[in-house]
């Protein structure tokens, strides 16, 4: 690592290209995630700069790789386990529990 | 003590790994205090969710100029929220 | 498995998104874990995860524009907000929960841009939730290295006389632009000059519409 006294996330001032215009909607499983991350705060599960932190923790490629809200549900979910307010084990049973359900969002709702 | 609006202060340049609210690129630099924000809780140990009491946070007004030597506009000031055991006390 | 998209609708009784018909992913099906993790132990309730969405879904940058309209033709209103922002929003009826919001004035010869480098803070709980371009890497990098560069790209030519302020929302505040009152408006009422305030005015990206 060239510069490890400088973390990933701390992009200010570096090259880059053109900001790129282009934006979209909000699904609603994002707006979901935007409201299980406020939510967990306001539980005391969490603060702000706990999200941030696991954030910066994932690394850059998650940065290039995943969406924005597919960052903040990893982020909140390490937030939680670390709170203790579920397992991993209860995590990964209900996750094959809801992807048992079907193969769209819409239809694994229970 | 609180350092008041205009005070001459220096960022400190040292690297802990970790959740930190200072940006790289105003490490060692030296900018004015714009106004003072209060007392805030540490972000760096409520990242880690243990106890975390306050610091005081100021605004320190920086020139462009001594940030990027070169900058297009060096008259132009970058802004930054800045807790106060980021400021060098022993600075000049 | 074939099933008909159209027979799901979502709690609110819409249907959903067209991007909830496709392939569910990784990430989908561990939102609706937790979810249903912390309603079946009593963290939250379905109701709770609606309202905090319904309330985001409530503020928008129009929020913004009538603070910022206020500030234009009220004098003593404009003082209080650029005295302490969130009191000023709070004052017109805005829930902006715990935020502490700051207000930086433009006037004919300051211009501020706000940026977050390390993460993307945006006064969200007034303005609603930022543009995709606010949180790119493009604009965190530059805007406070080339900050002139980047308004160019926004179509913004501030003249060399400006003063231009670069704000990076590196801890607890967060900002808003207070905008210069365009010229010729002199005959508009409040709820007309807001028409006039466009989101990227309140970041500094942008300048308001002319009338």
């Amino acid at each position: 690592m060239e510069h490890p006294e400088r973390r990933w996330h701390d992009m200010g001032g570096d090259a880059a290209g053109p900001v790129p215009m282009d934006s979209h909607d909000f699904a609603i499983w994002e707006k979901r995630v935007d409201a299980l991350v406020i939510l967990g705060q306001q539980r005391g599960h969490f603060t702000v700069d706990g999200l941030r932190r696991a954030l910066e923790d994932m690394g850059e490629q998650a940065f290039e790789s995943m969406t924005y809200y597919e960052r903040w549900v990893a982020s909140l979910n390490q937030n939680l386990i670390e709170a203790g307010v579920y397992t991993l084990e209860e995590l990964g049973t209900k996750m094959e529990e809801v992807k048992a359900r079907g193969d769209t969002y819409g239809a694994v709702q229970s | 003590m609180t350092l008041s609006p205009g005070t001459k202060v220096r960022i400190k340049t040292m690297v802990p790994l970790g959740h930190i609210r200072t940006p790289h690129y105003l490490r060692g630099k030296t900018g004015v205090v714009e106004r003072v924000l209060g007392p805030f809780k540490n972000p760096e140990q409520l990242a880690y969710m243990v106890p975390a009491p306050t610091r005081t946070l100021y605004r320190v007004r920086f020139e462009m100029g001594h940030i990027w030597p070169d900058a297009e506009a060096p008259q132009d000031t970058l802004d930054a929220e800045i807790y106060e055991h980021w400021i060098d006390q022993d600075a000049p | 498995m074939p099933h008909d998209h159209h027979d799901h609708l979502s709690p609110s009784g819409h249907p959903y998104r067209q991007d909830n018909d496709g392939a569910l992913t990784y990430w989908q099906t561990m939102e609706i874990a937790i979810r249903e993790l912390m309603i079946e132990k009593g963290e939250l309730t379905p109701a709770q995860i609606q309202e905090q969405i319904d309330a985001m879904d409530a503020r928008s940058p129009a929020n913004g524009a009538a603070v910022v309209a206020r500030a234009w033709t009220d004098p003593d209103f404009k003082k209080r907000l650029l005295e302490n922002g969130s009191d000023a929003a709070r004052e017109m009826g805005f829930d902006i929960g715990p935020m502490h919001l700051v207000a930086v004035e433009n006037t004919s010869d300051t211009h501020n841009l706000i940026v977050c480098t390390l993460c993307s803070c945006y006064p969200r709980n007034l303005l609603g939730l930022p543009p995709d371009w606010y949180k790119t890497r493009e604009y965190r990098s530059r805007a406070v290295r080339e900050p002139r560069a980047v308004l160019r790209e926004f179509g913004v030519e501030l003249p060399e006389s400006t003063t231009l302020r670069v704000h990076d929302s590196t801890a607890d505040m967060r900002y808003i632009v207070l905008p210069a009152r365009p010229v010729g408006t002199e005959n508009l009422n409040a709820e007309d000059l807001a028409k006039l305030v466009t989101r990227d005015s309140m970041i500094g990206t942008g300048l308001p519409k002319a009338p």
